[in-house]
């Protein structure tokens, strides 16, 4: 099922004295989403994603806009009649009822000619519960069951009666870390077993970026990008979005364009043809290059060895943040000196800034001397 | 350091040494002497002599039509209103619990008659009801309005004077229970309620199958402290009928304690001890039950 | 798909539905507010009518255009509302200040010392918690008038003093200040009893504030105790002293004057309440039943 969503906005009125002013948790949001997709929102707390989602699971009502599910307005129906699921980020599994009593509970609501038999019940339930492998502890209540199983059932219940669209609403923030890998997979998996259109809201960028088709990069209630995972992280629009996605965060700095060079303090790391002005430049931390003679130079911190790569760990004046990071393979860590440690920096791993807006500056830049 | 404990040791009974006193002095000898009482025939209050020991208090208590008044009283009070209350107690909360607007200052208007003084009220409720040579009262205005004719619910036919302590009781007890079960309610998780819209859940069976089971052990709690309370019921009956309970046919089990201890038919202590022991047997046994089946239906 | 023109519909249906429960809700809600407010508004309106004006009305009057103070004046000169006043503020002040004093003692003892026999001996007072007054209150009785203490405020106050639920639930406040802050006082050189004062007492303002308010609602409201210890009028507290109104109060049947005397009476823990609302609140969902 296509989801769109149009012109979306949401305000919450003023809370008592203390909070009078009004809030604006969505703001004018635009968005198709194509019919099977899996679909991240993506942001810090409080950027409005939870509200989005529940918007479209029909929980709260828009201040203005519109939501079609497929060619169906359905911005004022009430939740049940939207045909969507929705697993809760505390699962909300009723904890007085089995797994089974849980995972039924839907279906046992429907009327009419919908109206399922008792056996057609079960066997759907047998089914979801298959497809998210928790079909041996159908007889067990949540409190039995961990963290990771809960969650699956949370989505087997969610999945039971063949949603038009999938909510998930922080599916993964209250597993362990390595739960939280292995759930994420297996929720990719369920998502293209079944071919249904799925949302999901997590604050964890990595999250987001490995499982999504697409993602939804918001904050303070406006959507900053959207696009591919891949695509927003090598073509950042804006400087949040450039600090939000990638880990380690990517290495902000004061620089300025003086005759066609890109400074970063006194050194010219890059050839650039655009107007003199001062901007942030960032830098993702595989955007470095140790090389004896390389034009960035930094105080050399510590090296943390992590298998596969290093990271270096440096300081320099300009930068914002108090170290600059950057991960190197561990072929390049000869050129790494003592107390300084010099690098190249590579093109298209440099984004420019504007100060003021922050917004993305397009210039062609190129290695030093090239 | 064997000094420095027995020193710490002392510090400690020291400062219970006042709780000790007055609990032994007030509530264990008591306890232990409520039992000598009720097996010590004919014991005389002046001279504090008594003939011999045995049932024979028990056995006065059980055929005295007073008592056995008292006790159909009591069980009456205590089947229609414990239900009752805990009933629309709950109709309430559940309404007040899917209010915004006003929730806060009803909550505080039904709480109010938690700390008023059972016996000032109490009068109100009985002028409201009684039939006097110069009026009806109001509720029998009420009743004229919806074309019944006039009861005297004070001073009438038994059921009315039941009505009006199931009434009252009802009245007096209803916010404890409101608090208690809004304060459960809202405890629910939201979430739940959510899954269960998003399911196309119908309010009905949102309120039984979720709602219910979720604060059953509240329920049962009140169901539990009703009970207990309901059978230790007098002071209302005192404020509505006056203090001359048997007179008015609507005395209460420890009503009759009372007056067996003191007042016009007072100073049998024996008595008095063999009925307040019989009131704690019937109210252990019933929460006894209450648990049981509590332990079989509630859900966790 | 259904068409749009089924999803209007079912909008407006879900709508239509929704009022209507609301509706309901309130008229309950209204209703059940009516119930507990009007023996409020009748015991105010009724104290206001004149003597004459209330025995003349057959059919009640649901207002009074002449409302008088006389019955208050009455209610206090006619009998003696203002001596059974005094002696329930005297017997709330001393029974809640004793009671503190007991309590608080007894919670530090078992929230924050080391003793031989502490956890029988708490097991011993949680044990007590369920033990109906009206067991032991039958040896009380004798007692009372063994000691020749009927009609006095000491045989009034003693055994109304202790409260275990109480006890436990200061008990249970104490146990949750951190131990660093008496090991850090120990450190200093504090002694118990100072750190008690300076510190946990401090600390537990809430929970002590909670207690005392219930605690004095409970004395305010007393009425069997007061009633078998006391046969004199100069010692009955407010709830003895509306029976007695009530059973050969003002030489006739003035309901307007005893409807004056139960205001006053009422009008102190109302207040109290409205004050203390969330405290009281608060308090009595942790365990306080009426009886």
């Amino acid at each position: 099922m296509e989801v769109i969503l149009q012109n979306l906005t949401k305000k919450f009125p003023g809370r008592g004295r203390k909070n009078p002013d009004e809030v604006t948790a969505v703001n004018d949001f635009n968005f198709e989403i194509p019919d099977g997709s899996l679909i991240g929102l993506l942001g810090p707390s409080g950027c409005g994603k939870s509200t989005t989602l529940h918007l479209i699971s029909g929980l709260l009502k828009p201040t203005s806009g519109k939501i079609f599910f497929g060619e169906d307005d359905v911005t004022g129906l009430p939740p049940e009649n939207r045909g969507i699921g929705l697993v809760f980020q505390n699962y909300a599994l009723y904890p007085h009822l089995t797994v089974k009593q849980n995972i039924l509970f839907p279906l046992e609501n429907l009327k009419g000619k919908d109206k399922l038999s008792k056996q057609e019940m079960l066997e759907k339930a047998q089914e979801a519960a298959r497809l998210v492998q928790i079909d041996g502890l159908m007889e067990r209540k949540p409190g039995e069951l961990s963290g990771g199983q809960q969650q699956r059932v949370a989505i087997a219940r969610a999945l039971v009666k063949m949603p038009r669209v999938l909510l998930l609403d922080e599916p993964l923030s209250n597993l362990d870390a390595r739960l939280r890998l292995q759930t994420r997979e297996e929720i990719r998996r369920i998502q293209q077993e079944t071919g249904i259109t799925t949302i999901f809201v997590t604050h964890d960028q990595e999250e987001a970026m490995s499982i999504s088709d697409q993602i939804v990069v918001m904050k303070d209630g406006i959507v900053q990008q959207t696009g591919k995972p891949q695509e927003v992280y090598d073509d950042p629009l804006n400087l949040f979005v450039a600090k939000f996605l990638g880990n380690p965060q990517i290495n902000v700095f004061h620089g300025e364009i003086k005759g066609n060079r890109l400074y970063i303090g006194e050194d010219a790391v890059l050839d650039i043809q655009g107007t003199e002005r001062e901007v942030y430049v960032g830098i993702r931390p595989e955007g470095f290059v140790p090389k004896a003679d390389g034009p960035l130079s930094c105080g050399l911190r510590g090296v943390e060895v992590m298998g596969r790569d290093i990271s270096v760990v440096t300081f320099n004046k300009a930068s914002l943040a108090p170290a600059v990071r950057s991960i190197i393979s561990t072929e390049n860590m000869a050129d790494i000196g003592s107390t300084t440690a010099r690098f190249a920096v590579l093109p298209h791993k440099v984004y420019l800034f504007d100060k003021e807006t922050e917004e993305r500056i397009y210039y062609k830049t190129e290695a030093v001397g090239q | 350091m064997k000094k420095k404990l027995r020193d710490s040791s002392l510090k400690g009974w020291l400062y219970l040494l006042p709780a000790i006193l007055f609990l032994g002095f007030f509530m264990v000898y008591p306890l232990i002497d409520v039992f000598v009482y009720s097996f010590e025939e004919g014991y005389n209050f002046a001279s504090q002599t008594y003939f011999g020991t045995g049932i024979y208090n028990y056995f006065y208590i059980l055929h005295d039509p007073y008592f056995l008044q008292a006790v159909k009283n009591t069980f009456i009070l205590v089947i229609i209103t414990v239900p009752l209350s805990t009933g629309i107690a709950l109709l309430i909360s559940v309404g007040l619990n899917s209010i915004t607007a006003l929730r806060n200052f009803l909550q505080t208007i039904y709480f109010l008659p938690y700390v008023t003084n059972t016996l000032a009220v109490g009068l109100v409720f009985m002028i409201l009801f009684k039939k006097t040579a110069y009026s009806d009262g109001l509720a029998n205005l009420l009743i004229n309005w919806f074309g019944g004719s006039s009861v005297d619910f004070i001073e009438g036919p038994y059921w009315a004077k039941m009505f009006v302590l199931c009434f009252y009781t009802i009245w007096i007890v209803m916010p404890f229970k409101i608090l208690i079960l809004t304060s459960a309610l809202s405890s629910i998780n939201q979430d739940y309620y959510n899954a269960a819209r998003v399911d196309g859940t119908s309010k009905f069976r949102i309120f039984m199958r979720i709602t219910l089971p979720m604060i059953s052990p509240m329920i049962f709690y009140l169901v539990i402290t009703g009970f207990i309370g309901a059978f230790k019921a007098y002071s209302d009956a005192v404020a509505l009928f006056g203090t001359d309970l048997n007179a008015a046919e609507m005395n209460t089990i420890v009503g009759y304690v009372y007056d067996m201890l003191y007042g016009d038919s007072g100073g049998y202590p024996s008595y008095a001890s063999a009925a307040a022991i019989i009131l704690f047997v019937i109210v252990l046994t019933i929460t006894c039950i209450n648990l049981l089946i509590s332990k079989k239906k509630v859900h966790y | 798909m259904k068409s749009n023109m089924d999803y209007i519909k079912i909008e407006k249906n879900t709508k239509a539905r929704k009022k209507a429960l609301r509706t309901a809700t309130y008229i309950l809600l209204a209703f059940w507010a009516v119930v507990v407010l009007f023996p409020f508004y009748w015991m105010v309106l009724t104290s206001l009518k004149s003597y004459g004006a209330y025995n003349s009305e057959y059919i009640p009057k649901f207002f009074t255009l002449s409302p008088t103070l006389q019955n208050y004046v009455d209610a206090f000169t006619a009998v003696p509302l203002g001596k059974y006043f005094v002696n329930t503020i005297i017997f709330t002040a001393v029974t809640t200040a004793l009671m503190l004093i007991v309590i608080v003692l007894a919670a530090f003892a078992f929230a924050r010392l080391e003793f031989k026999g502490k956890n029988i001996a708490f097991l011993i007072f949680l044990s007590l918690m369920m033990i109906p007054n009206e067991l032991v209150i039958i040896t009380n009785f004798v007692t009372i008038t063994n000691l020749d203490m009927r009609n006095t405020f000491p045989g009034l106050i003693l055994p109304t003093v202790t409260s275990v639920f109480y006890i436990y639930l200061l008990k249970e406040h104490f146990e949750q200040i951190p131990d660093s802050l008496y090991y850090a006082a120990k450190v200093d050189g504090t002694s118990d009893w100072k750190y008690l004062w300076k510190v946990m007492i401090p600390m537990s303002r809430p929970t002590i504030i909670t207690v005392t308010i219930l605690k004095v609602i409970e004395c305010w409201n007393s009425y069997i105790w007061p009633r078998l210890i006391t046969d004199d009028e100069d010692y009955y507290l407010v709830s003895n002293g509306i029976q007695e109104i009530r059973e050969n109060g003002f030489g006739r049947e003035n309901i307007p004057a005893m409807m004056a005397a139960v205001v006053v009476i009422s009008v102190p823990l109302v207040i109290l309440f409205l004050i203390f609302r969330k405290k009281i609140m608060a308090g009595v969902s942790r365990g306080g039943t009426k009886g």
